[in-house]
């Protein structure tokens, strides 16, 4: 029979296993379920990881969006480079060509990206800041290309 | 003239808010008694003061003054009698102003109903609850003003958006703001004990009915908010581990933790350190979610405002709060006394294991709702985390934490035989098990999960009805808040298995349908008959008629819509959902097929025992109704019995 100190000592051992555990799967879980975002630029230039999803946003390409029934299709674009997305659902209300979209997914065999979700905006002048920013980092790339061929 | 009336009044009730917070509390430092006075006639004129500033935007709400830049940004003359009065909440600057209102309004509760406490302690959480006030009356005149003029003033406003125009969102945000104001009460209860120095029970127990009321508020918010994604947002979804929805459920996992905690501080003189350092961590999570919500760092249709300056005005007064209070915290601890000797196998220690677990919960939930965020702001890149984080991690911390539910409960005070304990929890383990294994075994989509979620809730309601039984066997009157405590659990056992069957058991069609087709899930069949135009107040919309006959036999007709609202032009589906006990049918009208002759794409649900999610939740806050209501504990409340 163990004493009361012995026991409470298990027990607290016990406890701070349990605690350690819980912190490693709770670690592990976060470090597999990390969604990284790219721009449609750094989607073309391989920059995007293959096998794992990952989320690209920017514009829906003017004249780019079909639809056969609930399968769709559409070009990401952040004015400099395009990335074809499909997409097997119904579109948020907002989704529209010409306005900001990010899409969730991975690129297939193909090559091609395939959506597993895709997320619009909730607010008609609101743009998703992840799309926002896909558009400023082309700009800005686009802007200093410029500066280079002046050169 | 009037709005610069209601801008004046805001402007006053800073001046007063700061009064109220600093006489008071130098007060009792310096054991004026006057001072100490003041608390309550000035929680009272800050009130009166703030009410008239929000009475006097809901006046320029009702009657479109659109020379107000709010108004004009989130009404629209067109707009229906209760969406305006809405309105007034349905942005940024209004929103903090209804936080400060309803702040102020906890402060004059806590005035009017603690005339028996100590004239010190009250004037000491009155005080600290006026340094808040302060605080948030101050951002909301330096950065997020609502009676800014518009010049010229436009003709018409720009509407409120569309999807926050249902029944729902009128009542969802004060819900969810008075429960994350009422977190300061304890806040301010366990600050001012932190400041007396003294850490007795005392304060335990008069901040006890404070915190189940806040919380309280905050689950019937949560719940509304996640009933109103559920039938607006066109998904069929209730939970999305959204950053806000997260940000709403850190602080209630937090009061849960709290409410009990305090139970224990009450009853048994122990956890007080930790009651203190959980009533801290619940009111500084709902100031994070403040931020999170408010400052626009999130994608989100809860982010209103995009202003950097804002959001590191609420980020000043978060570090504010938990470093000030954190401080008190360090230095006054170490005085608090112990309880009595608690045994391993005892009600505290139950209790302790499940608010341990609630607060690792809420680490985790933080860590994947935060990273992101800091992330972006060290400019490392740009990285969201997904929905199965959340699932992966939550789930399995709430299996122990229910599980504990039942032994916690039958456990006595002290120090429980074990043989004792494992006696009465056998009739409940016997039945939680057989369910389990029917359920995962003899039903057709049965996974093991489904057969834990099952058991766990199987576990919880026989667990109480073999409490409630023996509870009747013993003599003496059986207090409310023996049945309040029964009700509330009955609520986690129905949510439990609303979660468990409808995740489980769903089924989801995305299908094109031409006039005359149908799908069929389940026993029920769903027949598109035609689809009419359709107008309201300040939309059109295109309706489709869907009958529902349930083995063949007609039922209903459901009507869901698309709508389009003029000023905004935005589109919005409106499902239509036939809720019943068992379960819901749900039909969302998506897009007409481009290029087809009268096709649409139609989103068609069957969800099992989706209502007892909501169910659940009020079943929670009727029984923290019946617990505040015990008399005894209200008398205790009120001093008496200290």
């Amino acid at each position: 029979m163990m004493k009361p100190r012995q026991q409470r000592f298990l027990w607290i051992t016990a406890g701070v296993v349990a605690l350690a555990a819980a912190g490693f799967f709770i670690l592990n879980a976060f470090q597999s379920n990390l969604v990284f975002f790219f721009t449609p630029s750094q989607v073309v230039q391989g920059e995007a990881p293959e096998g794992r999803p990952f989320r690209v946003g920017g514009m829906v390409k003017m004249g780019s969006l079909l639809k056969d029934g609930e399968n769709v299709q559409f070009v990401v674009t952040d004015f400099t480079h395009d990335v074809p997305v499909m997409y097997t659902g119904l579109v948020p209300d907002l989704f529209k060509e010409g306005k900001g979209v990010v899409a969730q997914g991975q690129i297939s065999d193909g090559g091609r990206f395939t959506a597993s979700e895709v997320l619009a905006k909730h607010d008609e002048n609101y743009m998703p800041p992840e799309a926002q920013h896909a558009l400023d980092e082309a700009a800005a790339a686009k802007a200093a290309q410029s500066i280079k061929t002046e050169q | 003239m009037i709005v610069e009336i209601g801008h004046f009044a805001l402007i006053l009730a800073a001046c007063v808010a700061l009064l109220q917070g600093v006489m008071p509390l130098t007060g009792t430092a310096t054991n004026n008694l006057r001072w100490q006075l003041l608390a309550r006639p000035a929680a009272i004129t800050q009130f009166l003061l703030l009410a008239l500033a929000y009475g006097v935007l809901t006046h320029g709400a009702l009657s479109d003054d659109f020379s107000i830049n709010y108004i004009a940004g989130h009404s629209n003359s067109l707009l229906p009698i209760q969406y305006k009065v809405a309105s007034v909440w349905g942005g940024h600057e209004g929103s903090l102003l209804l936080w400060v209102l309803m702040l102020s309004g906890w402060t004059v509760a806590v005035a009017l109903f603690s005339r028996s406490l100590p004239l010190a302690m009250v004037a000491r959480v009155i005080g600290v609850l006026g340094l808040i006030s302060a605080g948030f009356l101050a951002f909301v005149l330096l950065t997020s003003s609502p009676f800014e003029r518009l010049f010229p003033a436009p003709l018409d406003g720009k509407d409120l958006n569309p999807l926050l125009q249902d029944p729902g969102l009128v009542i969802h945000p004060p819900m969810l703001y008075m429960g994350y104001v009422g977190f300061s009460v304890a806040f301010a209860f366990a600050v001012a004990a932190l400041i007396s120095g003294r850490m007795d029970a005392a304060w335990a127990r008069w901040s006890r009915p404070w915190t189940v009321v806040a919380w309280m508020f905050m689950t019937a918010g949560i719940a509304l908010g996640s009933w109103w994604a559920y039938y607006e947002l066109g998904w069929g979804g209730w939970w999305f581990w959204d950053p806000v929805e997260n940000a709403s459920l850190m602080p209630w996992l937090f009061g849960t933790a709290l409410i009990h905690a305090l139970m224990v501080t009450d009853k048994r003189g122990g956890f007080k350190a930790w009651a203190v350092l959980l009533a801290i961590g619940a009111f500084s999570l709902s100031l994070l979610g403040t931020f999170l919500v408010r400052s626009g760092v999130l994608t989100s249709v809860h982010a209103f405002a995009n202003d950097p300056e804002r959001g590191v005005f609420i980020l000043i007064l978060l570090a504010l709060v938990v470093g000030i209070s954190l401080t008190l915290f360090a230095w006054r601890a170490p005085k608090a006394t112990l309880g009595g000797k608690i045994g391993l196998v005892s009600r505290e220690s139950m209790l302790l294991a499940n608010s341990v677990l609630l607060v690792v919960a809420t680490a985790a939930v933080l860590l994947g709702t935060i990273y992101p965020l800091i992330v972006d702001a060290l400019n490392l890149g740009k990285l969201s985390v997904g929905a199965p984080y959340f699932n992966a991690v939550f789930v399995p911390l709430m299996v122990p934490v229910i599980f504990l539910m039942v032994p916690g409960g039958i456990a006595h005070w002290r120090e429980t035989r074990w043989q004792s304990l494992s006696r009465s929890m056998r009739i409940p383990a016997v039945a939680a098990v057989l369910v389990g294994l029917a359920v995962c075994f003899f039903t057709t989509r049965g996974t093991w999960l489904s057969g834990v979620g099952t058991a766990l809730a199987t576990w919880v309601i026989v667990g109480l009805v073999v409490q409630i039984i023996d509870r009747l066997s013993k003599p003496g009157r059986i207090a409310p808040s023996f049945w309040g405590m029964h009700l509330a659990h009955s609520g986690i056992a129905a949510i439990v298995l609303g979660v468990t069957l409808v995740s489980g058991y769903e089924e989801e069609r995305d299908v094109r349908m031409g006039i005359g087709d149908s799908v069929s899930i389940s026993n029920y069949t769903f027949e598109l008959k035609d689809v009419v135009l359709a107008d309201g107040p300040n939309y059109k919309a295109l309706r489709a008629n869907v009958a529902v006959s349930k083995d063949g036999v007609p039922f209903e007709v459901l009507r869901p819509e698309k709508r389009k609202y003029f000023s905004s032009n935005m589109p919005m589906t409106e499902a239509a959902i036939d809720s019943g006990w068992f379960r819901d049918l749900y039909v969302a009208l998506g897009e007409p097929i481009a290029g087809e002759e009268r096709q649409w794409s139609l989103r068609v649900y069957y969800k099992p025992f989706v209502s007892w999610l909501w169910g659940g939740a009020a079943l929670m806050v009727l029984g923290g109704l019946l617990s505040v209501s015990d008399r005894r504990y209200r008398k205790s409340a009120m001093g008496v019995a200290s």
